[in-house]
């Protein structure tokens, strides 16, 4: 138990909740208004490419490079996505939900042209190298540079929290779950359930955008191939055994699923040879899609169940049986 | 120049209309749209690729050319048995993935993110057996003739042209005259009145995959023979699948082939007008902009 061990662990946890804000968004759209986005990569890429041009130094060879604070990118990244997801909201959501699925993809293949052929912005396959990292200054010592780093992830898991499990106790909330349980009865109350979705999906997105900044800030590093389909797929698969509707099944999904991640990936370097640690990495894939399989047929409700919240007003009983 | 571009557009049409049809037999038949549907494409060029290797090793004058094609009769061989293998490959995704869920009675969108999942792990297993080297079905270089009008194609090109008109005239016949395309199209239609009137609904089920796979793998061997064979060229396909299936019209057959042939040659056309890099781009415009003015489709009804 070394500080080696410290160090890893405190780097194992800041990119586990990285995963955990862009969950916390995708639980806003599918746990809570059951929205099917299948283009998770393009908003967190979206997002973290806002906040790289924003925060890097001036470069001769692409546009921006704005050297503004971190902060700022992330605001950038917020804005960015969630103008995205506006945009995409706008254009399909009354479209059914499988419509929706298929429109996300092509956002996200659209999205990965656009990176990969924007080298004016994007620096094209190369991507943005010296994203500028928050506590630069302390990268001479390796375990307050890693504290420090974990330290500012977990403020902004916390605060995406607070600010999600807020609005889904609003009377806002309230309406987006009435929405997605029975749409008929939402709309016979006066209910807009177009707009709320679009809200909803925008609002998603762009917590998505704030995860892809944070990461790439936390990584110092963007490139087109961070934000393939993979990435997607990693998202749903925490937000679907941590427990959809439930945003601590979010965070606890983001920080088990990473762990097998990075468990399998060290146990499949041991099995093969250096030589083929590419095909192996493709095994670990593998495994992983079977391992969602499985957990879909298995316990499609995941490890944390949705919370029935209702409102402080209605009956105390179901506040006193716990459910908060 | 114009020509050439609906050329172009037809032939990488032909394979997006083929692996579209089965999208749109899953989609209206089993109700959810298959993200799965690439790999299909990719394992069934594999598949071929392993049988026609195995034919090659045990008999090796089947390698030779037939005629003025790039490829022998070992080839085609190889290409019907694959499309059995792939068929069975579908089948068994469908006894250990989707059938037990919709037994559970798993909701549309619990079965897509299953079929996502599968897609990545068939997918990952290609590369992990085959690694992520394209291969090639032969190495033979073609010379493009010329056709008149200042359209030059390949044999192969023609050969995929009219393979893909006779594969999708049999399935036209298919659907139409036999006992078992009406009851197909009875289900997709409404199943629970279809089984009412005794329509074996499971067997419908599995002729849906066998055929869907069987031309996914004519789709993968096609492109295999015209491009490469690589384990993402399935994925590849698939916002380009969605578009024809969505452009012709859930559950239309014919609709799939049409949607298909635009989308390929809309493909084309960015390839002339904005440049290659942009091709996949095509096929989300042409997506976006049927789902905003005809989200039913061609032949779709509402």
């Amino acid at each position: 138990m070394g500080i080696e061990t410290f160090a890893y662990a405190a780097f194992f946890l800041t990119m586990a909740l990285t995963y955990a804000v862009i969950c916390l968004g995708l639980n806003l759209q599918w746990g809570q208004t059951g929205l099917f986005n299948v283009g998770i990569a393009a908003f967190v890429a979206v997002g973290a490419y806002a906040s790289a041009i924003l925060t890097t130094p001036p470069t001769p060879d692409r546009v921006g490079g704005f050297d503004l604070p971190i902060l700022v990118g992330w605001a950038g990244a917020l804005v960015a996505s969630g103008l995205l997801a506006l945009f995409i909201g706008w254009l399909t959501i009354r479209l059914r939900a499988d419509y929706l699925a298929i429109t996300t993809f092509g956002v996200a293949v659209l999205v990965q042209l656009a990176m990969l052929n924007l080298e004016g912005l994007t620096g094209g396959p190369f991507g943005i190298g010296f994203v500028p990292k928050p506590f630069e200054s302390l990268q001479g010592d390796a375990i307050a540079f890693s504290f420090a780093n974990l330290g500012v992830v977990i403020l902004a898991v916390l605060a995406v929290y607070l600010f999600l499990e807020r609005l889904v106790r609003s009377p806002w909330g309230r309406v987006l779950r009435a929405v997605r349980e029975d749409e008929v009865a939402a709309q016979a109350l006066g209910k807009n359930p177009m707009r709320l979705r679009i809200q909803a999906f925008a609002i998603g997105g762009a917590i998505m955008g704030l995860g892809g900044a944070v990461q790439a800030h936390f990584i110092g590093f963007i490139a087109p191939e961070n934000y393939l389909p993979m990435l997607t797929f990693q998202v749903w698969a925490m937000l679907i055994v941590g427990g959809s509707g439930n945003n601590r099944g979010a965070i606890l999904g983001a920080v088990l699923v990473w762990g097998v991640w990075a468990a399998s990936a060290a146990v499949i370097e041991q099995l093969f040879p250096s030589g083929s640690q590419a095909r192996a990495a493709s095994l670990q894939i593998v495994l992983i899609g079977v391992a969602l399989c499985v957990i879909l047929m298995w316990r499609p409700q995941g490890i944390l169940r949705e919370i029935k919240t209702v409102s402080r007003h209605a009956l105390g009983t179901v506040r006193n049986a716990g459910s908060r | 120049m114009t020509l050439q571009i609906l050329m172009n557009g037809l032939v990488a049409g032909s394979m997006i209309g083929l692996g579209a049809i089965g999208v749109t037999l899953t989609y209206s038949i089993l109700r959810f749209p298959n993200f799965a549907h690439g790999e299909l494409i990719a394992w069934g060029a594999y598949l071929a690729l392993t049988v026609s290797a195995l034919i090659g090793g045990a008999v090796g004058a089947s390698m030779d050319p037939i005629g003025p094609f790039s490829f022998g009769w070992g080839l085609i061989i190889a290409f019907v048995l694959a499309m059995g293998l792939t068929g069975a490959l579908a089948l068994a995704l469908d006894w250990l993935l989707f059938k037990r869920l919709r037994n559970q009675g798993a909701v549309m969108i619990i079965i897509v993110m299953a079929s996502f999942g599968a897609s990545m792990a068939l997918r990952s297993a290609l590369e992990f057996i085959y690694t992520a080297q394209p291969a090639y079905f032969t190495r033979e270089l073609q010379i493009a003739m010329p056709l008149g009008g200042g359209v030059r194609a390949t044999p192969d090109q023609l050969f995929a042209i009219g393979l893909t008109a006779a594969l999708v005239f049999g399935i036209h016949l298919l659907l139409t005259r036999t006992p078992q395309g009406r009851a197909m199209r009875a289900v997709s239609e409404n199943p629970s009145l279809a089984s009412l009137v005794g329509v074996d609904v499971d067997q419908v089920i599995r002729l849906v995959w066998i055929m869907g796979a069987a031309l996914a793998c004519a789709a993968g061997v096609i492109s295999g023979i015209l491009v490469q064979i690589r384990p993402y060229m399935g994925f590849d396909l698939l916002l380009p699948l969605f578009a024809a299936t969505i452009l012709g019209g859930i559950g239309s057959v014919p609709g799939a082939i049409i949607g298909g042939l635009i989308v390929g040659i809309g493909e084309a056309l960015a390839v002339q007008l904005v440049g290659a890099e942009w091709r996949a781009g095509a096929a989300f415009v042409i997506l976006t902009a049927i789902l905003i003015v005809r989200p039913t489709g061609i032949f779709g009804r509402a």
